[in-house]
């Protein structure tokens, strides 16, 4: 056995060896090769004028300096309704965080800050997420339980969530598949993270408190473009209420991803639905690559026999240039050097593209000990920071053998303890495959070690409020209430023959009831007005900003103007541009500006033989449809907003007969 | 016999007996809106007889109505334990002894099924289960004396805490913290103070404002500093420990006699009005503001006076307030009478000749101000000389509470008119102070620039 560790080469080979594929390449059997499995928790804010359990104004947000008053908080676990303690409070209890609140008094009260109990829960927010269960196909309850949800990571400054389930066992249709609904809740939005430095974290309070509601799919989605598809079905199904937020953050999705063998690991906070499929793909793979490294460890050593040592460096025995290593000697860090048996060749493993094991590491040790990166160096890098001579020395003290690799830290003192155990956690978690974690996305498709997974161990029921009733009546009164089925609307539209490419704008800015009532009250075909918002309307949206007067109502006078002028809707095209920036101006002045002037097919019609006379002056091939094209552009102006502009063509092709 | 059916009354009650399905028991349910499955929790006895409560897989609690019931069926059973990890509290040799007497209130509480809110629950076996910071600072042992909501505390109450206290003493313990409801944390102060005087050893009330069932109490906090207090600080007196600032900074030690209560649901709650506290404690000890205090001793010469007249009650002033208000004090057979009085200590004159009538039956009336900070000054307006003509005694700067409290005591130990006016004058403990420093009224009004200014850099 070679005894040198080629960190970029062995990143390649274990990349291949576990048979990693490029997303774009991916087929479904290379899914179904690794058993993956995923689900969603979608989460969506509510369109309400106030907060959750308070009267603060919703949707106001301030920015990181904007504030007027700051507080203190730190969190200690507390114990669970059935009696025990969750894994990812005791985590978090280890770092020992002090959590700043910024607070506005524009968006915040004393409720925010945790010293005002709730008030009564907001009815607008409750009717909202009843009428989106509803849609979802839920059982919905008989009576509304407010939860405690414990998140420790001070997110929110009680400690816990506010939440409640409104129903359950839903379901949803996508095109070629029937996918399950776990639950439905109601729930308080948490603070924006402003930073998180060393053992201080700040976070802001505009969004806390915001209602919220999370739709949790059962875990049986097989590849990330079901994930993808499932994803926006619920942003479409939520937005077809028109109830809710849109714009940045208003949406995001918990991807909870595994693969065979695998555990749950749940991707936080994805703010794009895009990113689904490469952070999906890339978590899948990434389990499997743990789990190769699992296979790797136990056939060289068992878990019983496994022991790590540590010790001590003496930064005056060792000639450190790499600065972080320098600056302990003044800043009195201490630096610890850790020995992995039988770790060689998995520090440098594969896990995701551009990450391998030891990063794993290293992002532990800045959450967890809360030091900061550049927080290790170790035996498997490409740049190695150390002196050989150095190591060497490192490795006669550890009194290391060929098949193991090492880790040296540094730190304050009073973190080292921590540090050391983080380290040695997580190579003994290699044992038993993967861990149980939240992960932070990257919009590269990579992800980052975020907190320890936590389980239902974490509820309690919130002892400040009373229990919820919803009656028969209420909830068939919203039953009565609801727009129609997100696949019914694909399924007109399909219908209607619009191309598919047209659905996503409609769906996703709930176009849908507009089309329909342009369609009803003024007669037009469903499918060319479906096309008219899915590839005009949306052309426009890309590449303008509207007045701020502009809106759908706007584009409903506009059809309506088009057919009691009896006008053709080929001119819908030429008025949008002028509409979307002048939103106030009349119609017929429109018109005029477009110079456009009232005529017959007859009249339209008139001139051809004059055009195709000229045209055979001027022509280069004696091609009869080039002479069409020729003519059809000398009439095409004249003809919108009169005519089909198929039957102008008709007409001229026959007479060039 | 173990109720199978915790909380559960009415048509709900009959619902689980006629599908026989007991509380804590795995429960599936078909409904009118849908399929159901989870534990059938208890119900809390105030809510009503239309629902069943449900904890689903996922942790969450739903409620199902009876009446969509179609059917149900127990598939398992598993009773729950709620119950805070007890560990043997360590012993270390060199600490401080303290005493902790537990009475119950938010800083030793946990989910009450019965009425769905928060209990007392108190051992000291649970306080090192959650709080194992205090083994760092002090030998602990507790003592459960009642189990009560801190509006439940009374005469009773103080005077059993009394008399345990002296007892501690006696028996060489260096410091004392009582654990106790927050809502009249400042009644049992007062108290205490008045009934246990010449203390060898600091006597630290604590409580907290979010109950130790959540992450973010301000429990843990609070009894570090008391046990820092109690087992280390050189202050021998009866003293409030909780929260200087909102944040999780630093505490302040009040004395007794002038600390307050001062809104319904902030963590810093309490303020020491007229004065200054008595002093910061932090987790690194003791840093004294008032230069003025009982130092810590060696001996055990401790004073417990453990009396209290039940018949005396505080009358708050409103514009309008009629005679028979007072008359029917004096018919109830009430001793002693404290007035809230406006401004510098008035009421309006169609109670006087109640008052007066009072004051001749024998009832003890002494006048205090609602506006909290400040003195009686009954000669500057003619209102005020009437009012002492007529046999009503001013109290200076005593807080109503203290003065309540205080009259209670006194009245406890005699019935004659000099006297009791002697007690009530004579400060136990700063219940009246000779001066207010200026210092000892700052209310500051938000939206004003320097105010604000102050509040973002300074106030946590």
């Amino acid at each position: 056995m070679s005894t040198k560790i080629t960190p970029k080469q062995n990143y390649e080979l274990t990349r291949q060896q576990i048979g990693y594929v490029d997303r774009r390449l991916a087929t479904p059997e290379d899914y179904r090769r690794i058993g993956f499995k995923s689900g969603l928790e979608v989460h969506q804010q509510l369109a309400t004028k106030e907060k959750l359990f308070c009267h603060c104004p919703c949707g106001v947000f301030q920015k990181n300096g904007d504030y007027d008053a700051e507080v203190i908080r730190h969190m200690r676990p507390a114990m669970s309704e059935l009696g025990g303690y969750d894994g990812t409070a005791l985590m978090e209890f280890k770092t020992r965080k002090n959590i700043i609140y910024r607070i506005n008094n524009e968006t915040a009260c004393t409720y925010e800050v945790d010293d005002t109990p709730p008030f009564k829960i907001n009815p607008e927010a409750l009717e909202i997420a009843l009428k989106i269960s509803l849609l979802s196909k839920l059982n919905v309850v008989g009576e509304v339980h407010i939860t405690r949800k414990q998140y420790l990571d001070g997110s929110i400054p009680t400690g816990f969530q506010r939440t409640a389930i409104l129903g359950v066992n839903g379901h949803i249709q996508l095109r070629n598949k029937k996918v399950n609904l776990i639950q439905l809740s109601i729930e308080e939005d948490s603070c924006r993270e402003i930073a998180d430095v060393g053992h201080e974290r700040w976070y802001k309070t505009d969004r806390l408190g915001m209602p919220l509601i999370e739709t949790v799919t059962a875990p049986e989605l097989v590849t990330p473009d079901e994930l993808r598809e499932t994803a926006e079905y619920i942003r479409f199904l939520n937005r077809s209420t028109g109830l809710v937020r849109t714009g940045m953050g208003a949406g995001r999705e918990d991807v909870n991803v595994s693969c065979r063998g695998g555990s749950r690991v749940e991707i936080k906070g994805v703010a794009h639905n895009k990113w689904i499929p490469e952070l999906s793909h890339n978590e899948a793979f990434r389990q499997w690559a743990l789990l190769h490294i699992r296979k790797l460890l136990l056939e060289r050593t068992k878990k019983e026999k496994w022991q790590v040592n540590h010790m001590e460096l003496d930064p005056h025995e060792f000639k450190f240039t790499y600065l972080p290593l320098v600056e302990c000697k003044e800043k009195q860090h201490k630096i610890i050097a850790i020995n992995i048996p039988e770790f060689k060749g998995f520090l440098s493993h594969f896990t995701q593209p551009d990450q391998v094991f030891a990063d794993e590491i290293s992002q532990r040790l800045k959450v967890i000990a809360c030091i900061e990166k550049p927080n290790m160096v170790h035996s498997e890098q490409e740049d190695l920071t150390i002196s050989d001579h150095d190591f060497a020395t490192i490795r006669t003290h550890l009194n290391t053998n060929n098949n193991d690799a090492q880790i040296i830290i540094w730190g304050p003192e009073e973190d080292m303890e921590t540090a050391i155990e983080t380290v040695v956690e997580r190579c003994e978690m290699i044992f038993d495959g993967v861990p149980n974690e939240t992960r932070k996305s990257f919009p590269d498709g990579t992800t980052i070690f975020e907190r320890v997974l936590p389980g239902a161990d974490r509820m309690y029921p919130d002892t400040d409020s009373c229990p919820i009733p919803l009656s028969n009546e209420y909830i068939e009164k919203l039953g009565k209430d609801l727009p129609q089925d997100i696949s019914e609307r694909i399924e007109l539209l399909s219908k209607w023959a619009v191309p598919a490419d047209a659905f996503h704008f409609i769906l996703s800015k709930n176009i849908f009831p507009i089309i329909e009532e342009i369609c009803e009250r003024f007669k037009f075909d469903p499918k060319r007005v479906a096309i008219f918002f899915g590839h005009t309307y949306k052309n426009i949206v890309g590449k303008q900003k509207a007045h701020n007067d502009f809106n759908y109502r706007k584009l409903i006078g506009l059809f309506k103007f088009i057919r009691e002028k009896g006008l053709h809707i080929n001119i819908a095209k030429y008025l949008l541009p002028i509409l979307f920036q002048h939103p106030s101006m009349e119609f017929n002045s429109m018109l005029t500006a477009l110079k456009f002037k009232k005529r017959s097919l007859d009249e339209l019609a008139a001139p051809i033989d004059f055009l195709a006379e000229k045209y055979r002056d001027i022509r280069k091939t004696d091609d009869k449809e080039e002479a069409a094209n020729w003519i059809m552009g000398q009439l095409h102006k004249q003809a919108i907003g009169n005519i089909e502009l198929r039957d102008l063509r008709e007409i001229i092709d026959k007479r060039l007969q | 016999m173990e109720d199978l059916f915790q909380g559960y009354k009415g048509d709900a009650l009959e619902t689980l007996k006629k599908y026989n399905v007991r509380v804590w028991g795995k429960t599936h349910i078909v409904t009118t809106r849908g399929e159901f499955d989870g534990t059938i929790l208890p119900r809390a006895e105030n809510d009503d007889d239309q629902h069943i409560v449900l904890k689903i897989d996922t942790g969450y609690n739903i409620g199902i109505n009876i009446t969509t019931i179609k059917e149900m069926k127990e598939t398992g059973y598993k009773k729950a334990n709620y119950k805070v990890p007890e560990k043997e509290f360590p012993y270390t040799e060199g600490q401080p002894k303290v005493k902790l007497f537990g009475t119950g209130g938010t800083i030793a509480s946990r989910l009450d099924y019965r009425t769905g809110a928060v209990i007392p629950a108190f051992s000291p076996g649970e306080l090192y289960g959650s709080v194992p910071e205090l083994a760092d600072i002090c030998n602990l042992t507790t003592e459960k004396v009642f189990a009560v909501f801190s509006e439940n505390m009374g005469p009773q109450q103080y005077i059993s805490l009394a008399i345990a206290i002296g007892k501690e003493i006696e028996n060489g313990v260096d410091g004392i913290i009582i654990a106790h409801g927050t809502d009249t944390l400042h009644h049992t102060a007062a108290a205490l103070t008045y009934m246990v005087q010449n203390l060898p050893v600091p006597v630290v009330l604590v409580g907290s404002q979010r109950s130790s069932d959540r992450p973010s109490s301000d429990a843990a906090l609070n009894l570090m500093h008391s046990a820092i207090a109690a087992g280390h600080g050189d202050i021998a007196e009866v003293m409030v420990c909780m929260f200087g600032p909102t944040s999780d900074e630093y505490g302040f030690l009040h004395r007794g006699t002038r600390v307050r209560k001062m809104h319904s649901s902030y963590r810093s709650t309490f303020r020491t009005l007229g004065d200054t506290p008595l002093a910061t404690v932090t987790r690194k000890g003791v840093k004294a503001i008032k230069k003025r205090y009982n130092h810590r001793r060696k001996d055990k010469d401790v004073k417990i006076l453990p009396y209290f007249e039940e018949k005396v009650t505080i009358v708050y002033y409103y514009p309008n307030m009629q005679p028979d208000v007072i008359d029917a004090l004096v018919d109830c057979g009430y001793k002693g009478i404290i007035i809230a009085g406006t401004g510098l200590g008035h009421v309006n004159k169609p109670v006087y000749p109640a008052l007066k009538r009072a004051v001749e039956k024998g009832v003890h009336i002494f006048m205090t101000v609602q506006t909290l900070w400040g003195y009686t000054h009954m000669f500057v307006y003619d209102t005020g000389r009437d009012l002492m003509a007529m046999g009503v005694v001013p109290l200076d700067n005593m807080l109503p509470e203290a003065a309540y409290i205080k009259l209670g005591w006194a009245l406890g130990q005699t019935n004659d008119r000099q006297e009791v006016i002697d007690i009530m004058e004579t400060p136990i403990n700063d219940e009246t102070t000779k001066r207010e420093p200026y210092n000892g009224y700052l209310l500051y009004q938000g939206g004003v620039p320097e105010v604000e200014q102050f509040v973002k850099n300074f106030r946590k």
